[in-house]
């Protein structure tokens, strides 16, 4: 247990952060899913046609994101066991309790696109293996072998349904995670219109970067072929994205400093005092500053393609913890300060433990081993981009 | 055969809407039909005057007996308020003002005023925790106090970010959302709240507001009295005599 410092006079009841890493780690996997769904969604909606290669890699990586999205709440809650109630008896006053329908909806999507998507390479799996596998392809394809062309040209049109609401879907689950925040009146650092959207943008860029840099380390690592104009195209919607999501979070923030609010003394005391490092030096500094820069010259400026890879692989690194370190600020930093608004106190995640940093680790690797795994079954990139390493 | 399947999928979709539609609106049912939706009559009031409380905590001590308040953790407590002749303010709360106060450290001739003042949860009339809460497991008693229903709460601590006031910790016994519920329990036996009955000055009163005779009532006609955070629009039900605005 690591020892609270505190300054000020602080309410009894706030010495203690209520909201752990947990907390931290919900919006941030869920908003790799929300940016990896963005992107198969480009593919498959608005015909990008250089995003291709990562078209179906996107698409699982947001449904592998998605089954551990709520895993952090469930090490967080104190009765797990009670955390079907939000959907079995919710109270919609609630902004909550829209959350288990909201997932449980996008979640169907996912499936669903996905199955749709992989229809045809089951089909042939189901065909051409013999034994326990040609069960399995043949349950996983329930029993319908049927890819005839106007089969196959009815599945393209359900892709695009399901891939066109999945985008709603994939805003609104992030905004929502947003309005979780921005909704509490109480906290003048989480209080405010900008929340879901900010939310919503840092969740599409650091969506965007991990598909990069997992695409890049497949590649690196197996005998696929990387392909540039994919990665450019990449690059070039994150950083889009990335200036809307860095222009936003310095209006709010520029918001707070002009208003100076009753609040602001505290909320300016704990970003200074407690979040110096994260917010000003992470967030605000070296992970906002450089890609914006950097990833402008990948974008627009002509460079041999490695050192334009190499350029916005860094970059695509730095936005990963820019939008961590922001999710921490955010969450965290709200829990810093007193409601007295005269004391501050500290919080620092254990290793081990129920809410620790090893579990959070797990609960972020998983997704990775379930891509993994999946790929066994099913690959995660098409074969025609494949080459064998000489 | 094809046909068969068709309308085998058809049956168990429809059946699959169904079931859900059912659950549905059994647990929306449920949930309006559950202690949430009682409408708040606000039927009692509290009244704290900060120009008699003498910081003897003994009102926090009751409270912790009388509802088993795990240490560290507080349903009511009492804060100091220093008000310095340069204008600032120091304020202090030592294990919640339990054991009482030290004298302060200034000396007499730099202090403008000093002052106690009691707090606990507000029972407001619009409360943030029970429009937060997921599962409706904060709730409004059909006289207005708001409660947590222990079996219902899963511990989300999401009341708790809403409650402007701090009121309410996270009970490491039971693993739920715990507060001030101004001793309900003590109020259905016709028994006052025991901070109120220990209080040896008379600082705290718990009343009804209806009851015209009552103390509470007509401290509420007579007084002018002020609220905590009145900007949250929570409208919340403890009353301070003599509040000053130095306190949040």
């Amino acid at each position: 247990m690591h020892e609270i410092v505190t300054s000020g006079f602080l309410f009894p009841n706030d010495l203690h952060a209520h909201w752990s890493v947990m907390i931290v780690l919900y919006p941030y996997i869920t908003g790799l899913v929300a940016g990896a769904f963005i992107v198969s969604s480009l593919y498959h909606v608005f015909g990008i046609k250089e995003l291709k290669p990562v078209a179906r890699f996107s698409l699982v990586a947001a449904f592998a994101f998605l089954l551990f999205a709520c895993t952090p709440l469930l090490f967080h809650l104190g009765h797990p066991e009670r955390a079907l109630n939000i959907m079995l008896t919710p109270k919609f006053t609630s902004a909550m309790s829209g959350f288990g329908y909201i997932y449980s909806f996008y979640l169907v999507i996912v499936l669903l696109e996905i199955w749709f998507v992989y229809r045809p390479e089951i089909i042939r799996r189901a065909r051409e293996t013999q034994g326990p596998l040609k069960a399995l392809y043949w349950c996983l394809a329930l029993g319908s072998l049927n890819d005839t062309e106007a089969a196959l040209a009815l599945d393209h049109k359900i892709i695009k349904v399901l891939a066109a609401i999945g985008i709603p879907a994939a805003c609104i689950l992030h905004g929502y995670v947003g309005f979780l925040f921005g909704s509490l009146k109480s906290n003048p650092w989480w209080s405010s219109p900008l929340m879901p959207v900010i939310f919503l943008l840092s969740a599409i860029v650091s969506g965007i970067s991990i598909l990069i840099i997992s695409y890049w380390l497949v590649c690196r690592f197996t005998s696929l072929k990387l392909d540039t104009a994919c990665l450019t195209v990449m690059f070039k919607y994150l950083w889009a994205f990335f200036i809307l999501d860095v222009a936003l979070e310095g209006l709010e923030l520029l918001t707070h400093i002009y208003e100076s609010h009753e609040e602001w003394h505290i909320v300016s005391r704990m970003l200074s005092e407690r979040l110096g490092f994260s917010f000003y030096i992470l967030q605000l500094g070296i992970c906002s500053v450089i890609p914006l820069i950097v990833l402008g010259f990948v974008v627009l400026k002509k460079m041999p393609d490695t050192i334009r890879i190499r350029l916005g692989l860094i970059c695509s690194a730095l936005i990963l913890v820019q939008v961590l370190a922001m999710r921490w600020n955010v969450i965290v930093g709200g829990q810093l300060f007193s409601k007295s608004l005269r004391g501050l106190t500290s919080y620092t995640p254990g290793i081990l433990g129920r809410e620790g940093l090893l579990i959070a680790l797990v609960l972020f690797v998983m997704p990775f081993v379930v891509m993994y795994v999946f790929n066994l079954i099913l690959p995660l990139f098409n074969k025609e981009t494949e080459t064998q390493q000489q | 055969m094809k046909h068969d399947r068709r309308e085998f999928i058809r049956k168990a979709g429809w059946t699959f809407i169904g079931s859900g539609l059912y659950i549905n609106l059994f647990s929306v049912g449920s949930t309006l039909a559950g202690p949430g939706s009682c409408a708040p009559q606000n039927l009692f009031a509290f009244i704290v005057d900060t120009e008699t409380c003498i910081g003897c905590g003994k009102c926090v001590a009751a409270c912790r007996t009388e509802n088993s308040v795990p240490a560290d953790n507080f349903r009511t407590w009492v804060e100091r308020y220093t008000i310095l002749n340069n204008g600032s303010v120091e304020v202090d709360s030592p294990h919640g003002g339990e054991l009482g106060f030290a004298p302060v450290s200034f000396n007499k001739t730099d202090i403008q005023k000093s002052f106690f003042v009691p707090k606990l949860c507000n029972h407001c009339r619009k409360p943030n925790c029970v429009q937060v809460c997921p599962v409706g497991a904060t709730y409004v008693s059909p006289e207005g106090f708001v409660l947590v229903d222990e079996k219902r709460c899963i511990g989300c601590s999401y009341c708790m970010q809403a409650c402007p006031y701090s009121a309410r910790f996270m009970n490491p016994v039971t693993h739920v959302a715990d507060k001030c519920t101004w001793c309900y329990h003590r109020i259905r036996q016709g028994k006052t709240a025991a901070c109120v009955q220990v209080c040896p000055v008379g600082a705290r009163l718990l009343g009804r507001v209806d009851d015209e005779n009552g103390p509470v009532a007509r401290l509420l006609k007579a007084r002018r009295l002020q609220v905590l955070k009145p900007e949250t629009g929570n409208e919340p039900m403890v009353f301070y005599i003599g509040l000053a605005k130095e306190v949040h």
